[in-house]
């Protein structure tokens, strides 16, 4: 008998968030670097906030937004890893076995993501806000910060469920962390992209999808609600993950090879 | 394409020149012909390499074949790939399983998969465990299974949708002996009392003769004999003996003495073997022959043949170790487009 859609990602998605909680491993470093770097940058980098049109009165509102961002690459070497281990350890062909929909496999492996992003997203915003940061969006922007951190994090997490369907390898997973993080880098981060005075990295930060998520989060925080900010950077997380789910489900094809 | 059988003549799995081949790779199976019975357990032996997973994996259906055909449970593989996987259960090569997971969150997930009602779930669940001898480990992490817990629940996993057909791929290769027996045991029972036909793969010749009704001998991806373990035997016929001497100077006079009896077989560098032309009769023979040169022995035994002397016999190598280095491991089915 074949089990209907919904019971299948049910079933999944269960398996996905109680697999990736069980692995502190996963889950705390997701939680303490990007808190780490947040309080290293408000720190540290007060001094910004002194430069002539820098948009925020605190370091510490500005960088918030890049513990979201962080926190999603940390989902797509969490994403990618449980996949990858599924598809090394044969577990993918068991599942292959059954009657299984490979939708609901992509989508339900993907449900651990969302958990943990769940996890950061509130994380994040209740250690902001006591270490005293506003949001000047107020409780509804709260809701869509995290709303859009989810959407960065299932994006990034469909780039590692794609290398890791592609490849088959947690190696190859493991690989391509570091470079999301200089794509991370690369970005509006640490300053404002009108305030970059070297051409070169203002015209990366511009082309670098990372500084529209990262500018539409911290709209929410500086500014309240600015619509052209938040288009910009739902778009950019919503592109990422449309593009990268299309990319894992041809993988998945590939992969889940059985007649 | 196979034809249709009628009812009364379908095959539990039954395969017409079936032929894999992998990218810059040989031939991993070369055109085998299998015709397995209903309730029939068989045993497919060969050593590491010989094609019997990439077998195992184009008969559920996980990798599609390069040419020839193949039927199970009545249904094209190809072409019915749903109902064959209705019909099937399998426990492949490594005991697939969620280290983060318990036994039972292994089963409560099968079997929802597998589509059984809600109600039935926990009991089937439970009653499996049970039948695996995992009901005290049921809520442990599986990572902290010992290898043949793991197996067993591997096993448990595909017996959840009750299938009439069960492939069994390597399943004691690593276990010790208590462990391999167990999983024996339950292997054994499931043919006998269950009636479900089992297709088993091993390069374990003991548990190919104690199990298999029939066995397919496979190296190189070529069936190279096929019958029970009986009749496989007795193609070879004759026993042999070896002998070893006290003093290995004797040796070259011993192998004169022993050359009287039959051909020279292989045997462990300290002495040597013939196989008896004349049956197990002459090993009286050969003692008094021995003693009359004065040749004292340190060793002597008499060997009845076996599946390794079938493979020897059949290939020019023995199956044991013959498979050992990376050089013929098995090139890795999943994720290899056709």
């Amino acid at each position: 008998m074949t089990p209907g859609l919904a019971l299948q990602v049910g079933t999944l998605a269960r398996r996905s968030v109680v697999r990736t909680l069980r692995q502190p491993a996963m889950v705390v470093p997701s939680l303490f670097f990007p808190l780490l770097l947040l309080a290293v940058n408000a720190g540290g980098l007060q001094e910004a906030t002194k430069l002539p049109g820098f948009p925020a009165d605190t370091y510490l509102d500005f960088v918030l937004a890049v513990c979201f961002v962080q926190g999603g690459l940390f989902a797509a070497n969490s994403a990618g890893t449980n996949v990858a281990s599924d598809v090394e350890s044969g577990f993918l062909n068991r599942l292959s076995l059954t009657p299984l929909n490979r939708t609901a496999l992509l989508v339900g492996q993907l449900a651990g993501v969302v958990a943990l992003g769940t996890i950061q997203a509130t994380t994040f915003l209740v250690v902001g806000l006591i270490a005293g940061a506003g949001i000047h969006a107020g409780l509804a922007g709260a809701f869509v910060i995290a709303a859009l951190s989810l959407l960065i994090s299932l994006g990034f997490g469909s780039i590692g469920a794609f290398v890791a369907l592609r490849t088959g390898s947690g190696e190859a997973v493991q690989g391509i962390f570091p470079l999301m993080f200089a794509a991370l880098f690369l970005s509006s981060m640490a300053l404002p992209r009108d305030l970059i005075e070297t051409d070169w990295f203002r015209t990366v930060a511009t082309y670098n999808p990372v500084s529209y998520m990262l500018e539409g989060i911290r709209s929410l925080v500086i500014v309240g609600w600015d619509s052209e900010a938040l288009a910009m950077g739902f778009a950019c997380a919503g592109g990422i993950a449309v593009v990268a789910l299309i990319g894992a489900s041809s993988a998945l094809r590939t992969q889940m090879v059985r007649t | 394409m196979l034809a249709s059988p009628a009812m009364s003549d379908i095959a539990a799995i039954e395969t017409a020149d079936l032929v894999r081949e992998f990218k810059k790779g040989p031939r991993a199976v070369d055109g085998i012909d299998i015709r397995v019975a209903p309730g029939e357990v068989y045993g497919f032996l060969g050593p590491n390499g010989a094609g019997k997973s990439t077998t195992v994996h184009m008969l559920t259906t996980l990798l599609p074949p390069t040419s020839g055909s193949a039927r199970v449970a009545g249904h094209d593989v190809v072409e019915e790939g749903t109902q064959v996987r209705a019909a099937i259960g399998a426990a492949l090569q490594e005991a697939a399983l969620d280290p983060f997971l318990t036994g039972r969150e292994h089963m409560k997930l099968q079997t929802a998969l597998h589509g059984l009602p809600r109600a039935e779930r926990p009991r089937r669940g439970d009653e499996l465990l049970a039948r695996v001898g995992l009901v005290e480990a049921a809520d442990r992490k599986v990572g902290g299974y010992s290898g043949g817990m793991k197996r067993r629940l591997d096993l448990a996993l595909a017996l959840v949708h009750g299938p009439r057909i069960l492939f069994l791929d390597e399943p004691t290769t690593g276990l010790d002996p208590q462990s391999r027996s167990a999983l024996w045991a339950e292997v054994q029972r499931l043919a006998t009392d269950d009636g479900v036909t089992v297709f088993l793969t091993t390069q374990y010749l003991e548990e190919a003769d104690l199990l298999a009704d029939r066995i397919g001998i496979i190296d190189q991806g070529r069936i190279v004999a096929e019958g029970t373990p009986d009749s496989l035997k007795a193609e070879i016929g004759r026993s042999s003996v070896e002998v070893v001497p006290s003093a290995h100077e004797e040796l070259g006079r011993m192998k004169q003495v022993l050359s009287r009896f039959g051909e020279a077989v292989s045997s462990s560098p300290k002495g040597a073997a013939v196989r008896l032309s004349g049956g197990d009769a002459q090993l009286a023979d050969v003692v008094r022959a021995l003693d009359a040169e004065d040749i004292r022995v340190e060793h002597l035994q008499l060997h009845a043949p076996t599946l390794d002397d079938v493979f020897l016999a059949k290939t020019g190598r023995h199956l044991e170790g013959s498979g050992d280095g990376a050089a013929e491991e098995e090139p890795e089915p999943a994720g290899v487009a056709a």
